[in-house]
């Protein structure tokens, strides 16, 4: 999920290629101005790749994080049908995180690396997975508000300049919006259920809400890199017209479910719904570590990783030992 | 033995071993694998639905998959003691998997041609998965056993704590009434052509046949293992702690 910049990588230094073919230079100007796509063969600025590698890696590392607190309800899926659609989402997001490690790949970042920036807190991955889920409700509203905030994020990257990202995000577009309609057809049976039902749903409307549209960043004017993202076509619109679509979006659906938004100042100003204060103070507290999950999905990852290097190890062993006899 | 216990015991072995399987999701040692398994479980528990409706049916009394799934006590549990055994180490989970899934292809071949349609059906599609889900299990053990010095020991390892079930896959729990219709096999004729595979492939992995006791067993008569209460007190809280929703 996500498709955002979720701030530097702790150690960004080294520059891929140096900047001084000024042919290529021009080249990568005139693909850029014609909407054309940036293939890896292709040169590119060093800040580019570089910019691209991180959106990429934290873009994956939000897909395989966000496996864990949907994951987590797998067994405890109150029906077989649920749990199959469940079983099959995780599923997709563990997919979508391979695409885009080897999106990241033909831009020279192996994926052991990535997950060790990963693991080792070097590289960050989507805040909204640092909340935890704790009713079945959850799911649903993950589904709903987090996979279609996704999606909102997500549709505008279709069009990156980097071929690669392009392509890997049409792929995982689709799969998002199936996400999402399947969260929201949980919570609309919730919806028409028994009263305990429906107040699980709007308890996790309630708490859903406004961490979702954090998803899309800081407001535009703390967004410093926002403007070089949209001169190299890796971002196309503004964090808070990103905002403002997925509000506008989700308000309507809202009243279907018949759950109200915990944001007594949303009001309709000229065909738009206008959100009231976002809590950026929140925000940047889960950012910097303070979330009630964060140490949990880390630890639950490198466990995984870990507690796996011997299965990989034997692997990789297995198959240059059969090379070798073939050869 | 009636046919509605055939089934149900069919669906209860599908339906526990995806439970189980389905907990390695976000857990496996790569992604291609978390994957893998989560496509495995997915057609184990589709298996599991069609047979539980088909159960519901034959019986008759309105239950369906759901209520079958959810609402029965440990008790009236009546599949192998293999599918509920604990994940345990990723040796000991590709072990289980890859009996299950072999002695599971055997199963399905045969009722092919059984006389109950509806489990003649399932088992045309549930060969083609199962073959993919043998398939995984079989270059797992090559891999683990023929791998490095740690991973032989620890599929050997799995293969040890797996395997004193086994014995419980061929014993006799399905009526000579069922065998005389048609609707299925006894399930000692599957045994000379899985245990035939099982040493065949031990063998390419350079592991070696587990000498270890075998244990009771009884699955088919509702005993289960210690493990078996946890399972189903996961898989069945939200629905027993609302009776009557709808999800
Ligand atoms: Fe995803
Ligand atoms: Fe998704």
């Amino acid at each position: 999920m996500y498709g955002n910049d979720f701030g530097p990588s702790a150690n960004e230094g080294e520059d891929v290629r140096p900047i001084d073919d000024a042919a290529a230079q021009v080249r990568f100007d005139a693909l850029l101005a014609d909407d054309e796509r940036i293939e890896p063969r292709d040169w590119m600025p060093a800040g580019y790749r570089k910019t691209l590698i991180r959106q990429i890696a934290q873009h994956a590392h939000s897909e395989i994080i966000g496996m864990q607190p949907e994951g987590n309800w797998i067994t405890r899926a109150p029906s077989l049908r649920r749990k199959a659609i469940l079983l099959a989402k995780v599923q997709d997001e563990a997919g979508h995180g391979l695409y885009l490690y080897s999106a990241a790949e033909t831009l020279g970042a192996e994926r052991d690396e990535l997950t060790e920036m990963l693991i080792t807190g070097r590289q960050r991955y989507s805040s909204i997975f640092n909340y935890p889920a704790v009713t079945w409700a959850d799911v649903g509203a993950i589904g709903w508000l987090v996979d279609g905030a996704a999606i909102v994020n997500q549709v505008p990257i279709c069009r990156c300049s980097y071929g690669p990202y392009a392509r890997a995000m049409i792929r995982i577009c689709k799969e998002e919006s199936f996400h999402q309609r399947q969260g929201f057809e949980l919570l609309l049976t919730l919806s028409r259920g028994t009263d305990h039902q429906r107040t699980m749903l709007q308890d996790a409307v309630d708490r859903w809400w406004w961490p979702s549209l954090m998803m899309f960043g800081p407001p535009d004017d703390a967004s410093p890199n926002t403007a070089q993202s949209m001169a190299w076509g890796i971002k196309r619109h503004t964090n808070d017209e990103l905002r403002q679509r997925f509000v506008d979006m989700t308000v309507p659906q809202a009243d279907v479910l018949g759950v109200s938004l915990p944001d007594p100042d949303l009001e309709l100003v000229d065909d738009h719904w206008r959100h009231g204060p976002i809590d950026w103070d929140e925000f940047n507290a889960v950012l910097r570590g303070e979330g009630a999950c964060n140490r949990q999905r880390i630890e639950h990852r490198t466990t995984a990783h870990t507690d796996g290097a011997w299965v990989r190890d034997a692997a990789a062993a297995y198959a240059e030992k059969h090379q070798r006899a073939a050869a | 033995m009636n046919r509605f216990a055939l089934v149900l015991g069919l669906a209860d072995d599908a339906l526990i071993a995806a439970q189980r399987l389905a907990e390695w999701v976000a857990n496996a040692p790569e992604l291609e694998e978390d994957v893998a398994l989560a496509n495995i479980a997915l057609d184990t528990l589709g298996r599991a639905r069609v047979l539980l409706a088909h159960a519901g049916e034959i019986e008759g009394a309105g239950r369906n998959e759901d209520d079958l799934a959810m609402l029965r006590d440990e008790r009236e549990f009546t599949n192998v003691q293999l599918a509920e055994l604990e994940n345990g180490h990723f040796g000991t989970t590709i072990a289980r998997l890859w009996l299950y899934s072999t002695w599971q292809l055997t199963w399905w071949e045969a009722l092919t041609s059984s006389t109950d349609e509806t489990l003649a059906a399932v088992a045309q599609k549930s060969i083609k998965e199962l073959r993919y889900h043998v398939d995984h299990g079989e270059r797992w053990v090559r891999r683990l056993g023929d791998g490095t010095e740690v991973s032989h020991e620890r599929m050997q390892d799995g293969l040890d704590r797996v395997w004193p079930h086994v014995a419980e896959l061929f014993t006799n729990w399905v009526g000579t009434d069922l065998i005389e219709q048609g609707v299925t096999v006894a399930p000692a004729t599957l045994e000379a052509r899985c245990r035939e595979r099982w040493a065949h492939v031990i063998n390419e992995a350079t592991l070696s046949t587990p000498q270890v006791p075998t244990v009771p067993g009884g699955g088919r008569r509702g005993i289960h293992t210690e493990s078996m209460g946890y399972l189903l007190a996961e898989m069945q809280h939200m629905a027993r702690s609302h009776p009557g929703a709808t999800w």
